[in-house]
């Protein structure tokens, strides 16, 4: 058995205190411990991108991180960008209007890494979305829905009351 | 053709729950009390299994049990998955057993199961269950296996080939005989993955108070599961229960049903517990099935205008170790080649041989893509030789608009006759050729030469059969909520399938997409099914679905004659009611329908009418509806390092009516992008021995949104007239000609040095080989 460690980690604004094993990793805690499965799992060596989630605001690989690394930070996710089920937030909005997703298994860790690119670059360039999204696989789209769904949002989120 | 919501681009009712991180993939499923399975898998391409030890694995804290075939064996009917396609082809046969008893034929053979309180203990004690091996030669590539002193893929088989056909028709030899021009090519296409971002997964529970088994996979076809774990297990077809939930992407391998399937089942039922597997990625390039390796040794004969007199040649098809579908691949890859063209004599000598890889099935285009890199290869050949342009052979050749319905000489694979049902495929071709400016690129190579930089264009057509039958089910019911429910079994894996379905039925019940649910990929819900494959649920499960709206449609404007006192003909369906089209103020809500003929004990249905507001339809089709298109492609190639840029990408694609521009535009562009991968990056690398080399993304190239340029699409709308939608199917049609139309652009950029591309994908470092080759030969000659 693994040794166990208590760890303190804001998700999604709600300070979690958790015991965990040292070798869990960041994505199974937020998916199994917290029962958060919108962070998703494709590969599990970095390269797929759909484990995406905020480290202290900075995209990083929910795969790659132990949730012990995590005891002290901040982690936002998939599940926070919603105001209500309702109330979707305009880059998901975006997503739907343009085709921006099929299976969506790719997606939450798109929406994560574009949520980081339109804060820092709030009017990006078609190159700037690719850059940015070239670490994120997509089997089903070609991007091109993505996008074209990133420069839809980025336009309505510039239009609308900053989040 | 546009209705009040078909041919709308209508937003997707599976978005909302998937971009809130709502979605339910198999691996979101946790049950009270579930454990996590492993699976031991073979390191080794061949060898035989001496001894499995498992005490080591079993001491280790939070393992429940270890099962290897032996143990399994006293609960299975039968241990093969018996999930071969009928064929009189086959010279032997190869379904693979719930797990490997005493050898393994392939990297990757799961040999035994660990189930564990978790994945990380489980995946621990895989690592010391001590299996002794005494390897055996391996044979990698599916020429050298049909050699007579080949290794055996199976040690006891009297050979490697697992199936031999031709597919033929005409005098072909006498059609050679007489040519005026004959010209020979050999060709191939690499196999590569699916690579769904979701892998494979199953969760299996057995519920001991109603005896009943519930599996949840991640699989295109849970009807076929169902049915493999009842003949399995021997189980009544009600004491099974599949479900696929959302599936992360599908591509073909998940249609397969597969050993973890069963025996994560089983490993439930012995253990009393919920168990679930999840694949990872590094297992998925072992065990999940792959596509496309063939070889190629083709001629074709043509006269002095460039006409085809005929084609013929040899196939060797890479099967894999095991039968995981059958001989359909190399079938739909030998019909392809003569399809779309006017081809009077073809003979296409067809060898499926086994080898100590992977097993194969189907993987988004099926065959398609390299039956269409051959004709469209050998037909590049042919201008070049002659002096003609491209497009112009082509157009020679392709089948008129005059001539539809077309009856081909070709035979599909249930033994009907081909029939090309509807298309311009000469028209087609002019207009790809016109959006995508051909005639003025020779100036444009000209001018970019001057600059020293090197770019080509490439071209290549399409014709694929969608749509395979014989049918798939599809019930219609208005319930006394008021709702409309539909369910088929069809199988959503991530296409939009479910907002297709509510489209369709919509159209014919009052235009309220919302007011439709869809229940698909569920046994328990649908008794019968298919599922999803062969781009073909539009085609069948759509119009099942239409039929059935149309027949609920017809009983609810009955019944609602007698409630409103109202001729039928005077009715219309609007939302969610049936009123008086002259007044719109007398209505009676379609609740109110459904609840009329619901009945009440005691009083009477109103007059002729039956219980029940619903319809079930089985279209059967056995005629496959006919998609073409073409793909124009752009490239740029540094002749220093051998690195292809596509400049432009255009693609025309005629796959019939379209009920929704925007899920028909973003299948194309994700099967283009698939296209695009097998072109440049995709390479399932093995080495003599049939050992894997490229197991993570780091070696195996997948397409990025750097990679990926802007695709231009046209549309054209030829209705089939085999279906009552005039649909066709589209799911596939994107990745058929591109690996082709790439190759042609590329070997243009090249043409200064007479570089010739003869398979896919083309890598950088072949093309500078390529090109050194060529400049040496230059050089010998001058």
């Amino acid at each position: 058995m693994s040794e166990t460690r208590n760890i303190r980690v804001t998700v999604n604004g709600v300070v979690r205190d958790e015991q965990v094993e040292v070798r869990l990793t960041l994505a199974d805690f937020l998916r199994q411990k917290l029962g958060l499965t919108g962070t998703h799992l494709g590969c599990e060596h970095g390269v797929c991108g759909a484990c995406t989630v905020l480290y202290d605001g900075r995209s990083a690989r929910a795969c790659l991180m132990l949730a012990v690394q995590a005891h002290g930070h901040e982690v936002t996710t998939i599940e926070s960008l919603a105001e209500s089920a309702e109330r979707l937030h305009p880059l998901q909005e975006a997503f739907s209007d343009n085709h921006g997703l099929q299976c969506g298994f790719c997606t939450p860790g798109i929406l994560m890494t574009l949520i980081e690119l339109l804060r820092d670059t709030p009017d990006p360039r078609e190159e700037e979305v690719r850059v940015a999204l070239s670490g994120n696989l997509c089997r089903c789209t070609g991007y091109q829905g993505i996008v074209a769904s990133a420069l839809d949002a980025a336009k309505r989120m510039r239009a609308g009351t900053p989040r | 053709m546009s209705g009040r919501v078909l041919g709308q681009s209508v937003r997707r009712r599976e978005d909302a729950g998937l971009l809130l991180g709502k979605g339910r993939f198999v691996d979101d499923i946790r049950l009270p009390g579930m454990l996590e399975a492993a699976f031991v898998r073979s390191p080794h391409a061949h060898a035989a299994i001496e001894r499995i030890e498992r005490s080591a694995a079993l001491a280790l804290r939070g393992v429940h049990a270890i099962f290897t075939l032996a143990d399994l064996l006293p609960h299975l009917v039968t241990e093969r998955l018996v999930v071969g396609l009928p064929s009189k082809s086959y010279k032997q046969d190869r379904n693979r057993p719930a797990l490997a008893y005493d050898e393994v034929v392939h990297v990757g053979e799961p040999i035994a199961i660990v189930v564990a309180e978790n994945r990380y203990i489980a995946e621990d004690a895989a690592a010391l269950v001590e299996v002794d091996f005494e390897p055996l030669p391996a044979v990698a590539d599916c020429r050298a296996a049909l050699e007579s002193d080949a290794p055996r893929v199976h040690r006891n088989a009297p050979h490697n080939l697992l199936a031999e056909f031709a597919m033929a028709y005409g005098d072909v030899d006498r059609a050679f005989a007489g040519a005026p021009h004959v010209f020979r090519e050999s060709l191939k296409q690499h196999r590569g993955g699916s690579h769904s971002i979701e892998c494979r997964g199953a969760v299996a529970v057995h519920d001991v108070l109603e005896d009943r088994l519930t599996l949840w996979s991640s699989t295109q076809m849970p009807h076929a599961a169902h049915r493999l774990l009842c003949d399995m297990l021997g189980r009544d077809e009600n004491r099974v229960r599949v479900i696929a939930p959302d599936l992360g992407g599908g591509f073909g391998p998940k249609l397969v049903f597969y050993p973890e399937d069963v025996v994560t089942a089983l490993a439930a039922m012995l253990l009393g517990r919920p168990v679930k597997w999840i694949e990872d990625r590094r297992e998925h390039f072992v065990a999940t099935t792959q596509e496309r390796d063939q070889y190629w040794d083709v001629e074709i004969a043509v006269d002095r205008e460039a006409r085809i007199l005929g084609i013929r040649g040899n196939l060797i098809h890479d099967h894999g170790a095991y039968t995981a579908r059958g001989v359909n691949l190399p079938h739909n890859a030998a019909e392809t080649v003569p399809l779309q063209y006017e081809v009077p004599a073809y003979r296409m000598n067809v060898q499926v041989a086994l080898t100590s890889k992977v097993p194969v099935s189907p993987v988004r285009g099926a065959g398609h893509p390299q039956g269409t890199f051959v004709i469209e290869r050998l037909l590049d050949r042919v201008a070049r030789e002659l002096g003609l342009d491209r497009a112009e052979v082509r157009r020679r050749n392709l089948i008129p608009a005059s001539s539809m319905p077309y009856t081909t000489q070709l035979k599909a694979r249930g033994g009907m006759p081909v029939v090309l049902d509807s298309g311009d495929y000469p028209a087609c071709q002019a207009e790809i050729l016109e959006r995508a400016g051909w005639a003025d690129f020779p100036g444009r190579q000209q001018a970019a030469r001057a600059e020293g930089r090197y770019v080509g264009i490439g071209f290549a057509n399409y014709c694929k059969g969608t749509g395979r039958g014989p049918f798939e089910s599809a019930t219609v019911r208005i319930a006394p909520s008021g709702k409309v429910h539909v369910y088929s079994g069809a199988a959503a894996m991530g296409q939009g399938t479910r907002t297709m379905l509510a489209q369709v039925v919509a159209e014919q019940l009052g235009g309220a997409v919302e007011n439709v649910t869809v229940t698909v990929s569920d046994s328990a819900a649908v008794p019968m099914g298919l599922g999803g494959s062969n781009s073909r649920q539009t085609v069948l499960a759509g119009s099942s679905a239409h039929l059935a709206a149309v027949a609920v449609r017809k009983k609810a404007l009955k019944i609602a004659s007698h409630l409103l006192e109202a001729d039928e003909s005077e009715l219309e369906v609007e939302r969610d009611r049936v009123r008086v089209r002259s007044t719109h103020d007398r209505s009676v809500t379609l609740g109110q329908i459904a609840r009329s003929v619901a009945g009440t004990a005691g009083y009477a249905l109103p007059p002729g009418v039956t219980p029940g507001l619903e319809a079930t339809e089985n279209l059967v089709i056995d005629d496959m509806a006919h998609a073409n298109g073409a793909a124009v492609v752009e490239v740029e190639v540094d002749i220093e390092t051998g690195h292809v840029k596509i400049l432009r990408f255009v693609g025309l694609h005629d796959c019939g009516r379209i009920l929704n521009p925007m899920l028909v535009e973003g299948q194309v562009l994700g099967g283009t992008a698939h296209g695009i991968g097998n072109a440049l990056y995709e390479w399932m690398g093995y080495d003599e021995n049939a050992q894997p080399v490229t197991t993570n993304y780091g070696e195996y190239l997948l397409v990025t949104a750097t990679e990926m340029p802007h695709v231009e699409n046209y549309y054209r709308e030829s209705p089939s007239p085999l279906n009552p939608l005039g649909v066709k199917g589209v799911g596939e049609c994107g990745v058929v000609p591109v690996a082709a139309a790439v190759a042609s652009a590329v070997e243009d950029a090249l043409s200064p040095f007479g570089v010739r591309i003869t398979q896919a994908p083309i890598f950088p470092a072949q093309l500078v080989a390529l090109i050194e080759e060529a400049r040496a030969r230059g050089q010998k000659n001058t």
